[in-house]
């Protein structure tokens, strides 16, 4: 197999997942409109109820609205994640999906262009969304803005490759209302994204171990330090081996003699 | 003698214990329209998913053009052409964006796929809607536009499920003839499932399945003989009957 053939290949799989995205204009904007109205609403009206001590990355007291950007990145790149699950899902039912499996070229292969393609997506939605941060005052040293972007392709293939896993797992696209309840907020809530890790201790030590080990709250990290043109050793490894153990579950799911697809008859 | 594009050997496929497909055999040869007819719940379906390794069989052995689908996937796969019986075309993007997919994923070169798509639809005559929205176009146009990309990377097998159902008898007409006329003119070997029996000409093979098993398998002459029937509607009745030849 030429390796043209999967640049190819990868590259029309993610130009289609742009193209779609483009042409779904309505999708484009609720991306958008879901982080904003947190930060615009939420972070505004919490400004004087949390304060925020000065805690790395940051090295003087900041707003909010300033904390809670990185962890908007995260949410951005969480629902974009579920977003292509949900779409894997119902490509799934109408078929299209098969056109893709039927292709001459590694499953596991097909399924990494599939998530790559994800990835881009969500950096699409998050480069509008910082220049939207950046009209309101919330500013990043402009280097950050270079720093965050293979923090974004790694916490981005992580959470994309948690779609695809849960994606491999739902048989229907009505039972995705379940990933919503029992994966999105969750992960979302129980994570360093709207509070600071010390913030949670004071409260409860059992939510303070969760949002610890939740690995959308070590993605947040990641790109919170990255914005800061810092490196969170930590972050990162918690990140990636939680993108290796993600990604395995899924092709294994999507393997037609040893995964779901096997145990169910589907596809 | 003509290669044989389609090689399924002693199949059989369960789904939770139910048995699909029980000790599935027949090939079809390149030149030759095998019309592939069977009751729903026959497991032509089935049969599909397993010739485009959606699902795994564990007994058995079916090889494309002497690749073996199992062992030898990408291989296999790259000589064959599809069409589903579920739609699979991508309705927010043109014609045009949908076979330029296709072509990325089999490899073809921008300028060499640009060529083929418009060969393929020129014999459709659907080049002129190249940029319109699949959603805009009728289910007719829809599924000319599915053989057409089926084509693109010049199979040597093609799989149609049932891809005339649900269209008027002009667009069937029109898809009948033109896969015919493809045999014959490329060589090309085509795997054909349907319930309609007026869409299989005298010159095609016919394979009839009936619970998982194939009943007759061959050309239409030897399918006659067998059920000593003269019409195929009254083969297929015969031997999709309770206690039928086996």
């Amino acid at each position: 197999m030429k390796v043209v053939h999967y640049w190819r290949a990868m590259w029309g799989i993610i130009g289609r997942e742009l193209l779609r995205y483009v042409k779904q204009r309505e999708r484009f904007i609720a991306a958008l409109v879901r982080p904003l109205v947190w930060l615009f609403v939420f972070a505004a009206g919490f400004r004087s109820a949390l304060g925020i001590a000065i805690a790395p990355p940051y090295d003087t007291y900041i707003l909010y609205e300033v904390y809670i950007t990185p962890g908007l990145i995260g949410m951005i790149q969480l629902f974009n994640g579920m977003q292509s699950s949900l779409s894997m899902v119902y490509d799934r039912e109408m078929g299209s999906m098969r056109i893709l499996l039927v292709s001459p070229l590694p499953r596991w292969f097909l399924l990494m262009s599939k998530l790559l393609a994800g990835v881009a997506v969500s950096i699409l939605q998050v480069a509008v969304f910082l220049g939207i941060a950046w009209f309101y005052d919330i500013r990043a040293p402009w280097q950050g803005y270079l720093w965050v972007i293979p923090a974004l392709i790694l916490s981005g293939l992580m959470l994309g490759a948690l779609g695809l896993l849960l994606s491999s797992f739902i048989k229907q696209l009505e039972n995705f209302a379940g990933v919503m309840n029992f994966v999105i907020f969750p992960m979302f809530f129980m994570s360093t994204a709207l509070y600071p890790l010390w913030k949670l201790k004071e409260s409860s030590e059992l939510l303070y171990t969760l949002a610890k080990y939740n690995p959308f709250s070590q993605a947040v990290e990641l790109i919170r330090f990255a914005l800061y043109q810092q490196f969170n050793q930590e972050a990162l490894i918690f990140t990636l081996v939680s993108f290796l153990i993600f990604i395995s579950l899924a092709i294994l799911g999507y393997n037609p003699s040893k995964g779901m697809m096997k145990r169910k008859g589907k596809m | 003698m003509n290669k044989i594009a389609l090689q399924v050997e002693n199949i059989s496929f369960s789904y939770s214990g139910k048995l699909a497909l029980d000790s599935v055999s027949f090939e079809v040869k390149n030149g030759d329209c095998a019309f592939l007819l069977g009751p729903n719940g026959a497991g032509k379906s089935t049969l599909f998913s397993l010739i485009t390794r959606l699902y795994d069989y564990r007994q058995g052995k079916i090889s494309i053009c002497g690749f073996d689908v199992k062992k030898q996937t990408t291989k296999a796969l790259a000589k064959l052409g599809v069409v589903f019986q579920q739609p699979t075309l991508d309705l927010d993007l043109s014609v045009m964006q949908n076979l330029r997919y296709h072509t990325a994923l089999h490899g073809i070169s921008r300028k060499k796929a640009r060529k083929r798509i418009q060969e393929e639809l020129e014999r459709f005559n659907m080049y002129e809607r190249r940029f319109e929205k699949i959603r805009q176009l009728n289910g007719g146009h829809r599924r000319r536009v599915e053989i057409a990309r089926a084509l693109l990377h010049k199979p040597s097998l093609l799989l149609l499920d049932e891809p005339t159902v649900g269209l008027d008898v002009p667009s069937r007409k029109s898809i009948v003839e033109h896969v015919h006329q493809l045999v014959a003119e490329r060589d090309l070997a085509v795997l054909w499932a349907s319930h309609l029996i007026d869409e299989i000409y005298s010159s095609d093979n016919l394979v009839i399945l009936h619970q998982g098993k194939i009943k007759a398998n061959g050309s239409i002459e030897k399918v006659l003989n067998l059920t000593q029937t003269t019409a195929i509607h009254e083969a297929f009745q015969r031997l999709t009957q309770s206690g039928a030849i086996a």
